[in-house]
C-alpha cells in the first residue's frame, strides 16, 4: 500500500464512509462510520484515519522552519514511527500533534492537525481538552518528583478535580496493569515515583499518560535513555497498547521502527519525505533520500 | 611543569582559599563574641519577663527587661511574613512561568530595583499608606513596611528556583491535560519548595534585622502591647534606641538584646535548614 501524502488527499474524498456504512475499527471510532464527535470517519484503503495533518508547518522565530508543510495520516489503533536524522523535525512534528508548542515563545504553528475530523488548532478548541485525548510520553522519564507512584499515575485525574477514591484506585490499577508495571509496584504505591529504576519510571510515565484514557499516545524517543532490557519491555508494551490506542512514536533507532511500527514516516530537513507501511519502506522505499538514509549513506 | 610543581601550585591555591574564607568568617565570630561578652551579664530572668518601662527603672535597679521587644519582633515579623509570602510567590511565578505576559518584565525590573533600595524607603511607603491613613503609628504599619522588604526577596528567589526546575516537568503535566495554573501550583511549585522556603527564610531574616522601616511605622513602645493597631516594640529598633540613650544600664541591655536578635535569626535558619533537609530527603527516597 502506498500512502503518499499528496495522493492521500485525492483518495480521501471518495473514502469517507457515510452513515450506516460498514466501518472497521468501530470500537474506537464510535461505530457506524462516525467518530465519537459525530463526524464521518475518513478511511484510506479501508483503514480508518484517526489523525491527519494538512500542511502542518512549525516556525521558530521568523524564518527558521521546524517542519514545513507536512501532510500525513495517522491510522487508528496502529503504530506510526517517525524516523529521520537529528534535527529533521520529527519531534517538532510530534509535539505539534497535541499543541505542545502553545507555550513556546516565538513559535508559530500553521496548517491543520486533525483529530476525528476536527482541526485541533481551531480557535474554539481548548488545548487542555485536546491533551487529555492526545497523551504524550517523553524521552527522559519525568515522574513528578514530589509525588508517590500512586499520585503520579492519578495526577491527570486528580489535578482536574476527580476526588472519588474508588475511581482513582481503579484507574491507577488499570493504568499500571496496562503499562506492565502493576506487579512490580503494587506493594509500594506510596513510595516516591523517583525511587523506581529508569525503565520502571518510563513505564510509570506511560501508565500516567494512560490513566486519563487518551485516544492517541505520542511517544518521543521513549526508550533512548533506557537499557536494552527496559527497551524490550517498552516495545512489547507498545504492541499491547496499540489494541486500544493509536500510537505515534519518534525513534532514532531504525531497528526499533522496524520492530514496533505498522507505518513509518521518514522526515528529512523539516519535510516528511515519505510514509508507507513499515515493511514496504524498509524493503523498497519510493524516495531516493529514504533509500540513502536507510542504507546509511548519510545520517 | 613537573608533577611536583603542580602539586605545589594546588597546595598554594588551597591555602589562599582557606585564608580568604577565614577572612570572611573571622569578623563574624568577632561580632558574635563581642556581643556575647558585652551582653551576657544583662540576661537574667527579668530580661525575659519584664517590660522596659521608664529609664528610672533601670537606674534604680528595679526589674526591667525586653520581653515586649521580643514578643513585638515575633508578632510584627510573622504578620509581615504572612502578608509577604502570597505576593512574593505570586510575583515569582509571574516572572518565571508567565514570561510572555506583559507584566512579567515589569515585575522583574521592579523587584530588582526594590531589592537594592534602602529599607527606610519601605518604611516611608508604609508610613504614607498606613500610618497617614489610619491616623497613627501601629504594629500593623510596621508589618506592612517589613512585608515590602520581604516581597522582592521572596519573589526573586522563587523566580530563580522555579527557573531551574526541569522544563520537562511542565510539559509532562500539560500533556496530561492539566491546566497551566494547576501545573504550576501542584507540580512545579512543590518540586521547587525547598528553594522557595529558603527564599522565605532569607527574606524573614533580613527583615528581622531591619530597624529603619520600623522607626516610621511601628514606632516603638517601652511597654508591653500585643495590639496591632497601636505602637509596638521590636528588637532591632530597641537596640538602636538603647544604644543612643545616655544610660549605662540601658547600653548593657542593648547588648543583651543583640544576643537575642542573633539567636532569633540563627534559630530561624536552623529550623529552616531542618525543614528543607526533610523536604529534600522526601524527594530523594
Amino acid at each position: 500500500m502506498s500512502i503518499r501524502a499528496t495522493e492521500q488527499r485525492e483518495t480521501a474524498a471518495g473514502e469517507i464512509v457515510g452513515a450506516g456504512g460498514a466501518a472497521t475499527g468501530v470500537a474506537a471510532t464510535g461505530g457506524n462510520g462516525f467518530y465519537p464527535n459525530g463526524r464521518p470517519v475518513k478511511k484510506i484503503d479501508g483503514t480508518t484515519v484517526r489523525m491527519e495533518t494538512e500542511g502542518l508547518t512549525v516556525r521558530y522565530g521568523v524564518s527558521t522552519f521546524g517542519i514545513q508543510d507536512v501532510s500525513m495520516p495517522v491510522f487508528d489503533r496502529s503504530v506510526t514511527a517517525l524516523i529521520g536524522p537529528s534535527g529533521c523535525g520529527k519531534s517538532t512534528f510530534l509535539r505539534a500533534l497535541n499543541r505542545m508548542h502553545d507555550l513556546g515563545v516565538d513559535i508559530e504553528v500553521t496548517g491543520a492537525a486533525i483529530l476525528d475530523g476536527e482541526n485541533i488548532y481551531e480557535p474554539q478548541v481548548d488545548a487542555v481538552t485536546i491533551r487529555r485525548r492526545i497523551g504524550m510520553v517523553f524521552q527522559k522519564p519525568t515522574p513528578f518528583p514530589t509525588k508517590s507512584i500512586y499520585e503520579n499515575v492519578c495526577a491527570g485525574l486528580r489535578l482536574v478535580g476527580m476526588r472519588r477514591k474508588n475511581v482513582l484506585d481503579e484507574a491507577v490499577e488499570k493504568a499500571l496493569t496496562d503499562a506492565a508495571l502493576w506487579d512490580e509496584v503494587k506493594d509500594r504505591l506510596r513510595s516516591p515515583g523517583g525511587s523506581l529504576s529508569g525503565g520502571q519510571q518510563q513505564r510509570l510515565c506511560i501508565a500516567r499518560a494512560l490513566a486519563v484514557e487518551p485516544e492517541v499516545l505520542l511517544m518521543d524517543e521513549p526508550t533512548s535513555s533506557l537499557d536494552p532490557n527496559a527497551t524490550m519491555r517498552i516495545e512489547q508494551l507498545i504492541q499491547q497498547l496499540k489494541e486500544q490506542v493509536t500510537i505515534v512514536i519518534v525513534t532514532h533507532n531504525m531497528q526499533q521502527a522496524a520492530r514496533v511500527s505498522d507505518y513509518t514516516a521518514f522526515f528529512y530537513v523539516g519535510e516528511m519525505v515519505e510514509i508507507s507501511r513499515t515493511q514496504q519502506i524498509f524493503s523498497s522505499p519510493r524516495e531516493e533520500r529514504t533509500q540513502e538514509y536507510l542504507s546509511g549513506t548519510f545520517s | 611543569m613537573t608533577l611536583k610543581a603542580r602539586y605545589a601550585r594546588d597546595a598554594i591555591i588551597q591555602i589562599v582559599m582557606v585564608l580568604l574564607t577565614a577572612l570572611v568568617v573571622i569578623p563574624l565570630f568577632i561580632i558574635i563574641g563581642y556581643v556575647v561578652i558585652n551582653g551576657i551579664s544583662a540576661l537574667n530572668m527579668d530580661f525575659f519577663t519584664q517590660e522596659l518601662g521608664s529609664p528610672a527603672r533601670a537606674m534604680r535597679g528595679r526589674p526591667t527587661g525586653l520581653v515586649h521587644s521580643i514578643t513585638g519582633t515575633i508578632v510584627i515579623d510573622l504578620v509581615a511574613l504572612v502578608m509577604a509570602v502570597p505576593f512574593g510567590i505570586a510575583t515569582g511565578i509571574m516572572m518565571s512561568e508567565y514570561q510572555e505576559h506583559p507584566l512579567s518584565p515589569v515585575a522583574r525590573l521592579m523587584t530588582s530595583t526594590l531589592n537594592g533600595m534602602p529599607a527606610v524607603l519601605m518604611g516611608l511607603l508604609a508610613y504614607g499608606l498606613v500610618v497617614k491613613n489610619t491616623g497613627g503609628f501601629s504594629a500593623l504599619a510596621g508589618s506592612v513596611a517589613l512585608a515590602f522588604v520581604m516581597i522582592p526577596i521572596i519573589a526573586r528567589t522563587t523566580e530563580s528556583v522555579l527557573r531551574v526546575t526541569p522544563w520537562g516537568l511542565r510539559e509532562a503535566g500539560l500533556s496530561l491535560g492539566i491546566p497551566r495554573w494547576k501545573v504550576t501550583t501542584s507540580l512545579v511549585l512543590p518540586a521547587a519548595r525547598a528553594g522557595v522556603v529558603t527564599g522565605i527564610l532569607i527574606a524573614f531574616a533580613r527583615a528581622a534585622g531591619e530597624a529603619a522601616p520600623l522607626l516610621l511605622t511601628s514606632f516603638g513602645n517601652n511597654y508591653f502591647s500585643l495590639d496591632m493597631t497601636r505602637p509596638m516594640d521590636t528588637l532591632p529598633q530597641r537596640l538602636y534606641s538603647l544604644a543612643i540613650s545616655p544610660y549605662k544600664q540601658w547600653h548593657a541591655m542593648g547588648w543583651g538584646g543583640a544576643i537575642i536578635l542573633l539567636l532569633f535569626v540563627m534559630i530561624t535558619f536552623l529550623v529552616g535548614r531542618l525543614v528543607i533537609r526533610r523536604m529534600e530527603r522526601q524527594m530523594e527516597q
